[in-house]
């Protein structure tokens, strides 16, 4: 089964009384889907630890289904809007939720907890659902990473602009995601025209391309298949998170104090990501409370070291490792989301005449 | 079925219109209307002109025509001299090359993609001529049969009336038997350019990302720009290229057509000279080599790791971790369980419909043509368009049917059902009519007659139109790539995401996977050809 139930844990010791207030919903034994990224655990993580307790405390079964890259993931939902593969959708960001709210996949619903005001959280998030389409559930910055290793070995300063992406001291260097598939190939792509204009980027990516980048359809592919860090694959730099570089201190085997990778903080866009009811859910109360728990303190500390994102709930508090080897830009590159909204196919399909075509 | 005893043997209406009911409301709701919806969603002048109006269409669809054309002018080159063998000599293996040959006509376009990149150097996956060669593997078995049936049956006195005149062998080969066998060859171009100008599967597998024919950016609009109009003008576009290219090659084969008597039993003859033998040889052994080494290359693959031979991908198929609890959200093992069991649907569906739309058929006159007209267009649609109208117009209550388990099956019992009409319509047809007029002056009702006479002729060419209908469903990638969902997915989506990730493992799994269907598929056309009634027995009949 690619999809793994979470199995509720009956003797994992609950730390809240949200097990006696919802014991009615407990009866019912619900069990509802979420969709998610591919770079979303489905299991054996202390995320799914976390959603295993939601399910011993309100006898809602989690099964989490993954439904590949974000655009494919979105792509999908549209297709598939009011009779959808699930219940709630995890990880559609800013540069894709318009084209979600457009194609009517969500149910609107803003988390009570941010409503009642019990959980604290940036009104800049809140400004994205203006009618709380959505649920803002973290965030993060979509920057070129870099194996300072391999650089080292070869003693080449790694780039640090975008201008330097083209330099052909770097030919060949660089994986990035299809933008159509994929929401950080998207962000990259964003960044570029925040840098270059609606003018200037085409020619830049010709330039990209005449330098040898590569293309693959998703984050996962490119950072754990072709990047030279973590793959094992042949490109030192991949577009990838701001956060990554502490993900590579947590999993280093051995331990290591100093982050492997670097990160072209010129290169940074702002992606904020959200979790949402899908339209058409047989379990809308069900799907509701999960949400509720997806910005909880419980599940948003779970984040930082999970999904390498910073939790949108701004009362947790983020792990040392995160604090020591994040890169948050002094000012993460963004495009207003109605521009996106309106241009975004154009770019796309004009991105992929030119690197593609 | 003219005559006195098609008169007496003629079926009460009722009977007729009961068997002809399921298939044409099925046909109906799952062919007709999707495609009337897809029509309508396109009509819409702006998109139309939008569509039209954008340069990247027209690239598309140069490269579908370029791409379709080299590849057709490439079988016909490749496919003659073996053809040519084939029908005229006699040799030990024949049997096993003409086999050969067709099992590679009728694997998935999936494995034919995965056969080709496990074959080709790294060097040449992802570009244009992985492409056209895994076409030209793909398509020999069609130039072989279309025109070596003709050729075999050709009579050689011609030839050798030539030759006796003192005309070279190039001489006769180009002045007589070339215009002789045009018409074969017209007709085989056809059907070689029709399948790769649709070419879906194996362009998914095998090109570059960018790499798009008319098909490939149908599904790519739809699925992943969510550009629906733009997807519908590409899939109306092709149609009408396709409808085009198929009444031009009617009427050059008509055109062509030349009133040669054929004679009635095969001219194949042992190779006699040494020069006769060597050429027999090099032909059929480059012929095997071609057709065997992709193959060969595909279950080789399974069991390569960058470490070494392992049976790793076998024993270890489903597991697809990239790190601890990440997954690629596709589980090898959970498609070998969903493609069985929509097979297993997908051939009951189309030999129930099948059945009783064969029986109709033949039953009825003109309605009967009708019917079988109808049936077989899903065949000539792509099935990417099928999937496409299927997805967009059953997605409102009460016919929202995107979730229901059946839908794939459906789809594919759709494009199965011509078959299964195929092969039982033909014997049907060439049961004696005098049989049920016997049973009928012995006192049977014109039921019953119709019953005992007609009705045990039908459970051999089910049985075939079920294996046949079986592989289909396997295979079937263009469909079900716009309908299964998440969880869902079959063998060939999963053959086709596993092989575009570059992780040794899962590459590998991805080729455990077309090994399987590979072995599943020839195994199907083998009791085919097992259960298909024999020359002799048909002239028994």
């Amino acid at each position: 089964m690619a999809t793994i139930f979470v199995v509720v844990a009956g003797a994992c010791g609950s730390d809240d009384d949200a097990a006696s207030s919802s014991t009615d919903v407990a009866a019912t034994a619900d069990s509802i889907t979420l969709v998610t990224y591919d770079s979303f655990p489905e299991a054996d993580t202390s995320l799914n630890d976390a959603l295993a307790e939601f399910s011993a405390d309100t006898g809602i079964d989690v099964e989490i289904l993954v439904a590949g890259d974000t655009g494919t993931m979105l792509s999908k939902a549209a297709l598939t809007a009011g009779n959808p593969e699930g219940d709630v959708m995890w990880g559609i960001d800013n540069t894709l939720l318009s084209r979600a709210i457009t194609d009517d996949v969500f149910e609107p619903y803003l988390a009570a907890p941010i409503t009642d005001g019990s959980v604290d959280i940036d009104p800049a998030f809140l400004d994205l659902v203006p009618n709380g389409e959505a649920t803002p559930v973290d965030y993060g910055d979509v920057c070129v990473n870099y194996d300072l290793a391999w650089f080292a070995e070869r003693d080449l300063e790694p780039p640090t602009t975008f201008a330097d992406l083209v330099d052909p001291a770097y030919a060949g260097q660089l994986v990035v995601q299809n933008p159509a598939t994929s929401s950080p190939g998207l962000a990259f792509l964003l960044a570029t025209i925040h840098e270059y204009g609606l003018e200037g980027w085409q020619d830049y990516w010709s330039q990209l391309g005449a330098n040898g980048v590569e293309v693959v359809d998703g984050w996962t592919e490119a950072y754990y298949e072709r990047f030279t860090w973590a793959g094992g694959g042949p490109t030192p730099m991949v577009v990838s998170y701001g956060s990554s570089p502490p993900a590579e201190v947590i999993f280093a085997d051995p331990a290591r104090n100093d982050a492997p990778t670097g990160v072209i903080e010129d290169t940074c866009f702002r992606q904020v990501e959200f979790a949402g009811v899908l339209r058409g859910t047989d379990a809308p109360d069900a799907a509701r409370q999960l949400i509720d728990f997806l910005v909880s303190d419980r599940f948003q500390r779970e984040l930082a070291l999970n999904l390498f994102v910073y939790p949108t709930n701004a009362a947790v508090d983020l792990p040392q490792e995160f604090i020591d080897f994040a890169v948050v830009p002094e000012s993460s590159r963004a495009i207003d989301p109605a521009v996106i909204d309106a241009e975004r196919s154009r770019w796309i399909d004009e991105w992929t005449e030119l690197v593609l075509g | 079925m003219d005559g006195a005893g098609a008169r007496v043997n003629r079926l009460p209406r009722r009977l007729l219109i009961a068997l002809a009911v399921g298939p044409t409301v099925g046909l109906a709701v799952f062919y007709v209307w999707p495609f009337v919806t897809l029509v309508v969603e396109a009509v819409d002048a702006t998109v139309i002109a939008d569509t039209l109006g954008r340069s990247s269409t027209w690239e598309v669809v140069w490269f579908t025509a370029w791409q379709a054309v080299v590849s057709t002018v490439m079988t016909i080159a490749v496919g003659m001299a073996p053809a040519y063998v084939l029908a005229r000599y006699d040799f030990r293996g024949r049997s096993v090359l003409v086999g050969l040959l067709t099992a590679m006509f009728v694997l998935p376009t999936v494995v034919m993609g995965a056969a080709i990149l496990a074959l080709l150097p790294d060097s040449l996956d992802r570009t244009v001529w992985a492409v056209i060669g895994a076409h030209v593997v793909f398509n020999l078995a069609v130039v072989v049969r279309v025109v070596g049936s003709l050729w075999e049956h050709l009579p050689t006195d011609m030839e050798a009336a030539a030759a006796t005149l003192g005309a070279s062998r190039w001489k006769v080969a180009t002045q007589i038997s070339a215009p002789l066998v045009r018409p074969a060859v017209t007709a085989a171009a056809t059907i070689v350019f029709l399948f790769t100008f649709t070419s879906y599967g194996v362009i998914r597998i095998l090109a570059a990302p960018g790499t798009r024919t008319i098909e490939v950016e149908v599904w790519r609009r739809a699925t992943q720009l969510g550009d629906i109009g733009a997807a519908a003008v590409l899939a109306l576009l092709q149609l009408v290229v396709l409808i085009a290219i198929v009444s031009w090659s009617t009427v050059a084969q008509r055109r062509h057509a030349q009133a040669i008597g054929l004679e009635p039993t095969s001219a194949r003859r042992r190779p006699q000279t040494v020069g006769e033998r060597r050429f027999v040889t090099l032909i059929a052994g480059s012929a095997v080599l071609v057709a065997g080494a992709p193959l060969v290359a595909l279950v080789v693959r399974s069991f390569s790791t960058p470490t070494g031979w392992s049976t790793a991908a076998w024993t270890g198929l489903g597991r697809t971790e990239i790190r601890p609890g990440i997954r690629v959200g596709v589980d090898p093992v959970e498609a070998v369980v969903n493609s069985l069991g929509n097979a297993l649907w997908a051939t009951s569906f189309a030999v129930v419909i099948g059945a009783s739309a064969s029986l109709a058929i033949v039953g009825a006159g003109r309605a009967g043509r009708a019917l079988d007209g109808g049936l077989m267009l899903p065949l000539a649609t792509s099935a990417v368009t099928i999937g496409f109208g299927m997805l967009i117009t059953f997605d409102t209550s009460p016919v929202d049917w995107r979730a229901s388990w059946w839908l794939v099956p459906v789809g594919h019992a759709l494009i199965a059902v011509p078959f299964v009409v195929r092969t039982c319509v033909g014997v049907l047809r060439s049961v004696d009519p005098a049989m049920g007029t016997a049973a009928a002056t012995l006192g049977a009702s014109s039921i019953r007659a119709w019953w005992a006479t007609l009705v045990p002729y039908l459970w051999r060419p089910l049985a075939v139109g079920a294996a046949l209908a079986a592989a289909i469903s396997l295979g079937e990638f263009g469909a079900t790539s716009f309908l299964s969902r998440s969880g869902g997915e079959t063998m060939p989506i999963a053959i086709e995401q596993l092989l575009g990730r570059t992780g040794s493992i899962l590459q590998a799994q991805g080729f455990v996977l077309a090994t399987l269907l590979a072995a599943t598929t020839v195994i199907l056309v083998v009791v085919v050809e097992r259960l298909r009634p024999t020359e002799a027995e048909r002239a028994e009949r």
